[in-house]
């Protein structure tokens, strides 16, 4: 759903670019060009955006061939480094060995084409800048030729480019000889495509451009950044949310070696020191005085079963037909009600930022999917103007969604620590504090009903789903929640392939509120509603006496995206063939951020021990055109174990209104050896592009724990999945 | 206190209880090791002391005087050890945060067993967390890069006849 809004929000302005040159100081060519009045008047109706006038370089070329390709998407793991400038140098038709990529500065002109800000998330970026990127490079090499032609005096039209060279005839010339002549002349209006037919680049698979950077310890993270004069903080944080402080002590900490300075921020109170040893002796050395206020009684137990009360009522309904509770009385009801806890991003590099105040503003070192968000927060608390904020963004260690709040929490608290201590500072959290630290997934309860029909399909269905508002309060909300329903608590529930099919169906959703700070985890509302509709549907087909895949095709329209995806990978699987002794399978097929994705997984259950193995699995993906199929499989495979981790181990529970999880020891994550062998296929396509980055996540719950009730009879409905 | 890493001496002034991570992190400057838990559960502080694996995070540097370290960056000339082209070959990375720790594991484990079974890859790597889930290259990885190695060792021994 998340998907519809980008797309709606496309269509909504014209797709046509104004294309403009500008030189860099640097010299070369950089190709700018703006979007339109419309999107820009949109995103100032909406409060997103200011104008979006700047001009907007994606490419630089310079005199020795370099090109270099500026991403307005942030790196963190999911390939943009090298799928993007692939887009780019299709059109461009340079060498492929000469292109390099650098993180775009936060400026306007670097929004989202879909959101309006500057932003990696929802899965979006391939497709969102896909036509952008192409029409970048299509009009740097028009202007390379026109720059040749100019040269040797021959038409544009007798001009063509090859690798990297203009070519006329027996004349030949490079790109970066003719790339500050070619900064000079005006944009042409319009620049042609290539035909997808003539691609060299595109749909080929091609390595990483980051790999030497990160097998060597070259490549710079936010946690990596050092600025003259920096000072390391830690900082204590309230330890439970809403709490307040009364007072604190710095005596005993600011008498360690090392520590610099002890100061106050709204979040808590940060140590300052030389290196992080001393700043994180000194912050378990405060003596802190916290009133901790009504989120001191908060327990995830008491929560549930608060959760579980309100699924039995209606709640705000986010999509209906057809006259449920009618055809529910006197019918034979089969029922289900299925948990999920809340889950903390976990990223490898923990949170951090780097913020350096000068005299003409402000600088911003982060690894951060929210650029325009951080930079304005970060204006609002210096008292500057956005521009003056300069935010660089470095190597993300991991995303997930947990460094894109909008609240920018972990950059707004070092813009704070760096105004009050007057220092240039880089905040540092421990694991601890991000396991601690809030913004996770919400904890889900689900309750599904549904009455056959004589031919095993389901003719009513009803799904009542709790769980906290990821984007109540904030500003995606006006945009994202309507009639109380927001759009990401039910999305893959709400528009689950299957309702089409079924006559009298209704999804509504209850939102309570807690201190709890919420925010997307890697796939969103599809983490939880992945599993409990490819849960019920298993359950639908048991209870039918129907083989699981049979019982999917015959509910998913023939020629629906759902079905390619599911065949092919029940084809590659070899469903219904023998498995190992002991082994069974269980599948899955969901549809998030404009992907379809099958999975079928292979496990065994060991019952003495409680524990699941999962053997195998796979994965077929429609996604539309793909850019790097090397990027696809290695989403799919990244997906396949982060979904494996909240599958069989992910929970974040609370206590007296504290988190009761520290580091990797009581918050466990996939290990090596639980990584099961993953074969993805992927459906060729050339449907509407979607996206990989999540997609992978939502079905592999659902698919192991079909399996688990193949294998041993068990239908598990919470996550993580514990065998009985 | 004196420190040898990567074949150079370090001359540190800092508290005997200081963790080698952030000795070489926030003293030397040497930021390829990274910080993942500090408690010895993700294994990206991995560096080498004296040719075997180690969690730096958890090591404090005054226990390390007197032995040979080698952190990422020490551990070849130009990203050309066959653990890292196995990797650059396998289209391992994905966040990177994670790899230089994985590099480190795999180089101390082919070191000591040149030919490792995927028990022996259990063993030694799954102390080496990965979000991005990349373990799957990893595996093929570790044992591209043993067949590099026996092809580099071949070579060398060519030079050496």
């Amino acid at each position: 759903m998340l998907r519809e809004y980008f797309h709606k929000a496309t269509n909504s302005t014209s797709r046509r670019e104004f294309l403009k040159s500008t030189a860099l100081v640097s010299g070369g060519l950089v190709v700018a060009f703006c979007w339109p009045g419309a999107l820009r008047r949109a995103i100032a109706q909406q409060g997103m955006g200011a104008a979006m006038t700047s001009p907007n370089a994606f490419v630089h070329i310079a005199a020795d061939n370099t090109v270099t390709i500026l991403l307005k998407h942030s790196e963190m793991g999911q390939g943009v480094w090298t799928s993007l400038p692939m887009v780019l140098a299709e059109e461009l038709d340079c060498d492929w060995t000469n292109v390099r990529a650098e993180h775009a500065p936060a400026a306007p002109a670097y929004a989202h084409t879909a959101f309006g800000m500057q932003m990696t998330g929802g899965s979006t970026s391939t497709w969102e800048s896909f036509e952008q990127l192409r029409n970048a490079g299509a009009m740097a090499r028009a202007l390379l030729i026109q720059a040749a032609a100019a040269k040797w005096n021959k038409p544009a039209a007798d001009c063509r480019s090859e690798n990297g060279f203009v070519i006329c005839g027996e004349q030949k010339i490079s790109y970066g000889q003719v790339a500050d002549a070619a900064a000079k002349l005006p944009a042409p209006s319009d620049v042609k495509l290539k035909d997808a037919k003539d691609f060299r680049l595109i749909g080929k698979p091609t390595r990483r451009l980051d790999s030497a950077a990160k097998v060597s310890g070259k490549a710079e993270f936010g946690i990596d950044v050092k600025r003259p004069d920096m000072l390391i903080a830690v900082v204590a944080r309230a330890p439970v949310f809403g709490a307040t402080l009364k007072s604190f002590d710095a005596a005993k900490a600011k008498a360690l070696p090392g520590v610099v300075d002890v100061v106050q921020v709204p979040s808590g109170v940060a140590v300052l020191a030389k290196h992080f040893w001393a700043a994180k002796q000194g912050r378990d050395a405060l003596v802190l005085d916290w009133d901790l206020g009504a989120g001191a009684s908060l327990s995830t137990q008491t929560m549930r079963a608060d959760y579980r009360k309100l699924a039995q009522t209606p709640g705000a309904v986010a999509k209906t037909a057809g006259d449920v509770d009618a055809a529910f009385k006197g019918a034979k009801l089969i029922e289900a009600e299925y948990e999920v806890p809340f889950l903390a991003h976990a990223p490898m590099e923990p949170l951090n930022c780097t913020v350096e105040i000068g005299k003409d503003g402000a600088d911003i070192y982060t690894g951060t999917q929210f650029q325009t968000m951080d930079q304005r927060t970060a204006a609002t608390i210096l008292g500057l103007k956005p521009e003056q904020v300069r935010v660089h963004t470095t190597f993300l260690g991991g995303g997930f969604g947990r460094r894109a709040t909008p609240t920018s929490d972990f950059v707004a608290e070092a813009v704070h620590v760096a105004k009050a201590s007057g220092r240039t500072v880089k905040v540092v959290w421990t694991r601890e504090d991000d396991i601690h630290g809030g913004y996770y997934r919400p904890m889900w309860v689900s309750r599904l009903r549904a009455s056959l029909g004589k031919d095993g399909k389901p003719a009513a269905w009803a799904h009542t789903i709790v769980g906290q508002s990821i984007i109540a309060g904030t500003p995606f909300e006006p945009m994202m929640v309507k009639n109380g329903v927001d759009d990401t608590s039910v999305e893959g529930a709400a528009d689950a392939p299957y309702l089409a099919a079924v006559p009298a169906h209704r999804v509504d959703l209850h939102s309570p509120k807690s201190p709890i700070p919420v925010l997307w985890w890697r796939s969103v509302g599809h983490s939880h509603t992945g599993f409990v509709v490819e849960s019920f549907v298993d359950e639908l087909a048991h209870a039918a006496k129907k083989d699981p895949l049979e019982y999917r095709r015959a509910l998913l329209p023939a020629d629906s995206r759902e079905r390619r995806a599911l065949d092919l990978a029940a084809a590659k699987f070899g469903w219904g063939k023998p498995l190992p002794k002991g082994h069974a399978a269980g599948l899955a097929v969901h549809q998030s951020f404009g992907s379809y994705v099958a999975q079928i997984a292979e496990v065994s259950v060991d019952a003495k021990n409680k524990a699941i193995k999962v053997h195998r699995v796979v994965c077929a993906i429609d996604c539309g055109p793909v850019v790097n199929p090397l990027t696809v499989e290695a989403q799919m495979q990244s997906g396949i174990a982060y979904g494996l981790s909240a599958a069989l181990h992910g929970e974040i529970t609370f206590k007296d209104g504290k988190v009761q999880q520290n580091n990797f020891n009581d918050y466990p994550v996939l290990r090596l050896n639980e990584m099961p062998k993953v074969e993805v296929h992927i459906v060729p396509s050339t449907d509407k592009m979607g996206g990989v980055g999540e997609p992978g996540v939502p079905p592999i719950a659902p698919a192991v724990a079909n399996a688990v009730f193949a294998a041993s009879g068990q239908r598990l409905r919470q996550l993580p999945l514990r065998i009985a | 206190m004196k420190l040898d890493v990567n074949g150079r001496q370090y001359e540190v002034d800092v508290p005997t209880d200081m963790p080698l991570l952030w000795v070489l992190r926030d003293v030397i400057g040497l930021t390829g090791t990274k910080f993942g838990c500090g408690m010895m559960q993700c294994g990206a502080c991995t560096v080498h002391v004296d040719g075997a694996a180690m969690r730096s995070c958890v090591t404090p540097a005054s226990a390390l005087v007197g032995k040979k370290i080698t952190t990422i960056e020490g551990l070849s000339a130009d990203a050309n050890h066959a653990v890292q082209r196995a990797w650059i070959e396998t289209d391992v990375v994905q966040c990177g945060y994670c790899q230089s720790g994985q590099v480190m594991a795999a180089a101390a484990l082919l070191a000591q067993k040149p030919k490792p079974t995927d028990a022996d890859i259990d063993a030694a790597m799954s102390g080496n967390l990965c979000r991005c889930g990349t373990y799957q290259r990893i595996r093929a990885a570790v044992h591209r890069a043993s067949d590099l190695l026996v092809a580099d060792n071949s070579e060398e021994g060519g030079h050496v006849a």
